[in-house]
This record gives C-alpha cells, structure tokens and sequence, in this order.
C-alpha cells in the first residue's frame, strides 16, 4: 500500500477513532458516577463529587495568582518544583555519566557491575539513609528522586554510545573530529531514541520517589503530605482528589516528554536518512 | 562465527569480567576509605566491611529471612496475578483493534497515577497488611505487561495469520498460534521490568505501613534507630542482591525460551 493511500484510510477513519477515544472515557466515567451513587458507599465517592472537591481544594482562589487557592500553593508548587528538578537532575547527570562511560569498552566494563547493582536497589531502600544525611525537606527529596531515576537515563545512553555504527567512527577518525564535535555530532544523535527510552522510564520513577519521598511521617509540606494527611483523617474525598490529580499530573508530563521526543528523534531521523 | 572470533570474544568476555571485579573493588575500597578517615560521618556512610559483614550475618537471623521471605512471598503473588490479569486482556485488546483503541485512553489514564500514591487508600480499604502489599504491585506490574502483550502482537506476521486462517482456523485457534508464540518474547521482556517495579512497590509499602515483617520493615525500623545506617545499608545490599539475583533469572530464562528475541542480540533495557 502507498504511503498516500494508508494516510488517506487514517483521514476517512478518524471519525470513528476520535468517537472510541473520546467516547469511551465519557461512558466510563458516567458508568462510575452511577455505579458510585446507587452503592453510595464512603469509600468509593462519586467522580463528581472528587471533581469538585479538588476544584475547590486547589484551583477556586484569586485570578491574580492564576486561580491556585492557599492549598495549591502549599502544597502542589513544592512537589511540582521537586519533580521537575529532581528528573531533570537525573536526566543531566544520566546522559553525562553515560556518555562518558560508554565511549570507552574498558571504563564500561570497569563500571557494568557496580552500575548493575545501583540499579537492581529499589530507591525507596535508600530513603532511611538520604533522611540520616540530609534530614527531612527538599534535599533529601531531591536526592532520593535523583537517585532513582538516574540508572535508567544513564545506562541507556551508554548502551546507546556503544551500539554506534563502527563506520561512523571511522569517519570520524578520518575527518579528524575534535572530542566535542564527536559528542554532539556523533554519540549523542545516535544514543538518541534509547536516550529517550530511558528518559520515559525515569520520569515515571520520578514521579513515585516524589510521592513517597513527601508520605514519610516528618515531611511539611507537598502532594504526598496532603495524601497521608488525609489518609490520617479518613478524608476519603481528598485522598481520591490527590489521586486524580497525580494521575493527571503524570499523564501531562508524559505527554510533554513524547512531544519533545517526536520532534527530536524527527530531526534525528531526517538526519540519518 | 569462526573459531578465531569465537576465542576473542572469549577472551573479550573474562577480561571484561575481570575490569568488572576490579571495578568493584575498586568502589568497594573507595567507600571503606571515605568511611574510616572521617570525610564522611560514620553515621552517614559506615565503612563498607561492616556493612558487608552485618549483611552475611543477617543471613543468619531467622527472623530477618523471614521477613525476606514475606516480602518474596508479596512480590511473587503481585506479579503473578498481574500476569494472569494483563496477559490475557492484552490478548484481548491486541487482538479485536476497536477493544484496543477504546481501552488505550482509559489506560493512559491511569497508567500515570504513581503506584505508591495508592498507598493510603487501599491501607484504608484492605488495612495495613500483605493484602495491600500484594494488591499495590499487582496494580504496578499490570501496565508493563499489558503494553507489551499488546505491542508483541502488534509484530505477527501477517502470513501466518493468513495461512492459518486459509486452514479454517477460527480466530481464537489463530490467536494462540501466531499470535501468541510472537508476542511471547515480548511478553516476558515485560514480566522482566514488572519484576523490578514490583521490588520498588514491596520495599515502600513495607517502609510506609513501618510494621509488620518484610525487608522493607527492617529497612524501615533500622532507619529509626540512632546509628543505624549500618542496618539500612546491609538490608539494602539484600534487596540489591535479590533485584540482581531476579534479574539475572529472568534474563537467562527468557534467552533459553526465545533466543531469537532482539533485545538478546548483544544489548540490555
């Protein structure tokens, strides 16, 4: 089939696409709301009810502050900024190290099994001792969210460097490539699409070493303190209302990371064609 | 491959074992001498000897195996369950497209609420026990299988599907005769990184609820004590060895059942 006539199936089909995508949310969340009001159980409240709680938990104040309320200002400002800076912490730091480490088979080598330990440690292990050294607040956050999610970003890309073409380096060598000009023209485009492989997995990670580094007993402030909070008071509504959000929260990120992803590994891949 | 490549890629291999060993020696040493010349606080890093030896001596404590063994019990039933929840609804949805495209918004959906965030509600509902466990890594490792089982049928080929059908196979006997053996090594790479989250879910709900028995209580409980870093360091080097340990079974399985598989041919994920 042509590439002409599959785009021209996908235009004729998208009527009925959109009508599954859209369609079927709206059916599931009404099957709830009822479902949610016929059992009228404390448990399960209705998704209306968990909507308007948490518009009015954090997003019916001023309009001069963007409509954020005291509450959102707390608590979602703090985590938002912790998972943002601890991912792209991580992000830094895993493509710099992976760089470095996959350039050479003999520093690879020298590292794999240390690295395959550091990775096989579920982070939240690590978080006793990040509170014994840095206390509770941001940085012991910080810390625990950078460690979890660097492994993933960093032994992507040295995967990546490695698997290059050895007739890339070749020219390379022939053209005489200084050392920067081979990082950003050669291992870098090349690592990209395991990269972001690893860039997906880590920012997913980012976003539970966030929520679990704000649940411990001692924290002030943030997303998961609002959650345990809650939790304490059998506040059931909030407890969903956070949830949604994060779920949120997590799919916007998401979809953030996969639009940078399509536009670079685009470029990428008109590059190399 | 000829004998000569096959030796050099022997010899490639033990010396690669052997920068590895050194590598970890290497480390090893490097936190022993930060640890005993008081760059870093005792109470910080404790010198890696003592951890190591407390850790072997751990595996001598009755109770604390147990515990490891609650939490290997938790992990396991979480990820099996997951498997029979996510593979055959995502045989479902591989295979009838219109079921595909209706459940795709809906999980990516919930995909993104982070895992741990649950913790309070279902300890609510269940209490705080192994049932909050189990059902907090179950709902963890369902996505990575679900997404690969419906990826790996994305791959049939379309011609043996077509031969099959051409046999008057129904659709069912064509599922499970093209489709299923194609998407199975995709499926495993899938129970592989499930398995890992699946850890990560066991030791935090273990350190959140801080009773109970598990590795992740005696990480918890550790981290409390004054001075206990040397505890929380030697439970961390268990759950780093079981990761590895887990890991490294799963690998060597899936490389015997699906050799073929791409993500064998020289590299990891």
């Amino acid at each position: 089939m042509t590439a002409q006539a599959t785009s021209l199936r996908t235009v004729r089909r998208l009527p009925r696409t959109l009508a599954l995508r859209l369609g079927v949310p709206v059916v599931a969340v009404v099957l709830w709301q009822l479902a949610a009001r016929a059992h009228g159980s404390v448990f399960f409240p209705t998704p209306a009810r968990i909507v308007e709680h948490g518009y009015h938990l954090w997003f019916s104040g001023p309009a001069g502050r963007a409509f954020l309320t005291d509450a959102a200002v707390r608590d979602l400002l703090p985590s938002l900024g912790r998972v943002l800076a601890g991912f792209a912490l991580a992000a830094a730091g895993g493509i710099v190290l992976g760089l470095a480490l996959g350039r050479s088979r003999t520093v690879y080598a020298l590292c794999d099994p240390v690295l395959q330990f550091a990775r096989a440690v579920p982070p939240p292990a690590l978080v006793p001792v990040f509170v014994v050294v840095f206390d509770l607040g941001t940085p012991m956050q910080l810390a625990s969210i950078v460690f979890g999610a660097i492994w993933p970003v960093l032994i992507n890309t040295a995967e990546g460097v490695r698997g290059i073409d050895p007739l890339r380096l070749d020219v390379a060598a022939t053209v005489r490539m200084r050392p920067a000009e081979r990082i950003v023209l050669l291992y870098l485009p090349a690592a990209l699409p395991r990269i972001f492989a690893g860039l997906r997995l880590s920012l997913s990670l980012s976003l539970i070493l966030m929520v679990f580094s704000e649940l411990l007993p001692g924290t002030a402030d943030g997303i998961g303190f609002q959650l345990t909070d809650a939790q304490t008071r059998s506040d059931l509504l909030t407890v969903w209302a956070v949830m949604v959000l994060l779920g949120a929260l997590g799919h916007l990120l998401n979809s953030v990371l996969l639009t940078v992803e399509r536009i670079a590994l685009g470029r990428h891949r008109a590059a190399h064609r | 491959m000829s004998p000569a490549t096959a030796g050099r890629k022997r010899t490639g291999r033990t010396r690669d074992a052997l920068l590895g060993a050194v590598g970890v020696l290497v480390a090893f040493a490097a936190c022993e001498v930060l640890s005993r010349s008081g760059m870093v606080r005792r109470a910080f890093l404790p010198p890696a000897s003592e951890v190591l030896v407390r850790a072997v001596e751990l595996g001598g404590d009755t109770a604390f195996l147990n515990g490891v063994g609650a939490t290997l019990e938790a992990w396991a039933t979480g990820l099996a369950l997951a498997c029979a929840l996510a593979i055959p609804l995502g045989l479902l949805l591989g295979s009838v497209p219109a079921a595909g495209q209706a459940a795709r918004v809906l999980i990516e959906f919930l995909r993104p609420v982070p895992s741990v965030a649950l913790i309070p509600l279902v300890s609510l509902l269940l209490g705080a026990g192994s049932e909050t466990t189990v059902a907090l890594v179950t709902y963890a490792c369902v996505w990575p299988v679900l997404f690969n089982t419906v990826y790996g049928l994305g791959e049939t080929d379309p011609l043996a599907e077509e031969t099959l059908r051409a046999f008057g196979f129904g659709r069912l006997a064509v599922l499970l005769r093209a489709g299923l053996p194609s998407a199975a090594p995709f499926i495993a790479a899938g129970v592989r990184i499930a398995a890992a989250t699946a850890l990560i879910l066991a030791v935090a709900g273990e350190i959140l609820a801080g009773f109970g028995e598990g590795l992740g209580t005696f990480i918890a409980q550790a981290g409390m004590a004054t001075d206990g870093t040397r505890d929380v360091l030697a439970g961390v080097v268990w759950a780093g060895a079981l990761g590895l340990v887990v890991n490294l079974a799963l690998t060597a399985v899936e490389r015997r059942l699906f050799p073929w598989a791409p993500e064998h041919r020289g590299s990891r994920v």
